[in-house]
């Protein structure tokens, strides 16, 4: 684990409306996460952690306070650049995967770096790679529906992590998986985290919340609690 | 109750010495409950006085005795088998009885003794998940390691439940409505 963080958050605030209406989902928010670290966050319905992951990855904006990403802030950047941080460095998992059907598993991988302007024999082999990493490798020409749940979402995490991308957000990617499916999930992601990644995870899964190195608790907005790491 | 009766199932498939049954026991159940001997030989002792295990009382050339089973022994171990156990969890642990406690003395921050439990509770599942990183090992040692892991979870589970049921019971207080007596006429 490196000592780099790929991740810094300083005093984070998100209000949505105004006056008596003004909810405010997170709450001078401080969170720093290293190469090689797997952050959980834990909370209860409506603590803003699904929020702390939209503003963490640029797809929405802080109300005030200041976020970096691999070194670059993202409050000082234009759209533009903004969307091409989001593309070259930050790989989304939601628990609606948003497979495109008609493409294959490897299309769906290669997908991302197309549209970042690689060439289509560069994406193709970059996406088989990531297919590989997460065991799919027999699997590439596959069209999403027809594999299972847990195949599905293997996709959708060598989607996000295909490329240099080094911060994994996810939102649940567990919640629709039986509980071995749920692992192998986790485990891929833990194993791509080991690699040099850096990686945030949203659930109310305890079971899957222990495989992070770091659990770091919401109520209300705030961080109330985080738990020490865990030697491995 | 089960280092007895486990015991008892491990002679029911060979005659064994003492420090067989200790290797055996131990080995089985991925060494998370560690015997000593004299546990072994005390737990011997008790099965041959109620006639549950015999041994020839000679001991060999290395000073080691041989246990076997009666047939009462393994009429005991059928019937193991075939019951369900009992429940293992003593209702009256230190944690349930602070919370029944703490809801009922002012003072008592018990969203914060649940949080912190709660950290407590996930920094455990948290070494046993990587315990069970660290794999490879027999069906034996794993299904012994995923019952302490889910053990585990329920433990956050619940206090997960008791954060909710706070929660709750804080905003029946605060919208219960206040009668106000002050401005009662009387008459």
């Amino acid at each position: 684990m490196s000592d780099q963080p790929i991740l810094s958050m300083r005093g984070v605030t998100r209000t949505h409306g105004d006056g008596a209406a003004q909810v405010r989902a997170m709450v001078e928010v401080d969170l720093d996460v290293v190469a090689g670290e797997l952050v959980a966050v834990m909370g209860p319905s409506g603590s803003g952690k699904s929020t702390l992951l939209h503003v963490a990855g640029g797809l929405d904006q802080p109300t005030s306070g200041t976020i970096v990403v691999e070194g670059q802030q993202l409050g000082s950047m234009n759209s533009t650049a903004l969307a091409a941080l989001r593309r070259g460095s930050v790989g989304y998992v939601f628990q609606e995967l948003n497979l495109i059907p008609t493409l294959t598993a490897a299309e769906n991988v290669a997908l991302p770096l197309e549209l970042g302007g690689s060439g289509l024999a560069a994406a193709r082999e970059a996406a088989l790679e990531a297919l590989a990493g997460v065991g799919l490798d027999g699997l590439a020409e596959q069209f999403p529906d027809t594999l299972s749940g847990g195949q599905r979402q293997r996709v959708a995490i060598a989607r996000a992590l295909v490329g240099p991308r080094r911060l994994l957000l996810a939102d649940e990617p567990t919640g629709a998986l039986d509980t071995r499916s749920g692992e192998d999930v986790l485990r891929v992601l833990r194993d791509r985290v080991d690699a040099g990644a850096a990686s945030v995870l949203v659930t109310h899964d305890s079971r899957h919340a222990a495989w992070a190195d770091r659990i770091v608790y919401l109520r209300d907005g705030r961080v109330v609690d985080s738990s020490a790491a865990v030697a491995r | 109750m089960s280092v007895k009766l486990g015991i008892l199932a491990l002679l029911s498939q060979q005659p064994m010495y003492g420090a067989q049954l200790r290797a055996e026991f131990e080995g089985r159940t991925g060494g998370t409950w560690p015997l000593n001997i004299g546990q072994v030989y005390t737990t011997v002792a008790r099965l041959q006085r109620d006639g549950l295990v015999e041994g020839d009382g000679v001991a060999d050339d290395e000073g080691r005795k041989e246990y076997s089973l009666t047939d009462a022994g393994r009429a005991e171990v059928a019937a193991w088998w075939a019951s369900a156990a009992p429940p293992s969890s003593d209702p009256r642990d230190e944690l349930t009885i602070k919370l029944a406690l703490g809801v009922t003395m002012p003072g008592v921050d018990v969203a914060d003794l649940v949080q912190r439990q709660r950290s407590a509770g996930m920094q455990r599942l948290q070494e046993l998940t990587a315990d069970k990183r660290r794999g490879p090992r027999d069906l034996a040692a794993e299904l012994v390691l995923e019952r302490r892991i889910f053990d585990a979870e329920a433990l956050v589970r619940w206090l997960d439940h008791v954060e909710g049921r706070l929660a709750e019971s804080a905003t029946a207080t605060t919208s219960r409505p206040v009668v106000d007596h002050s401005s009662e006429e009387t008459s």
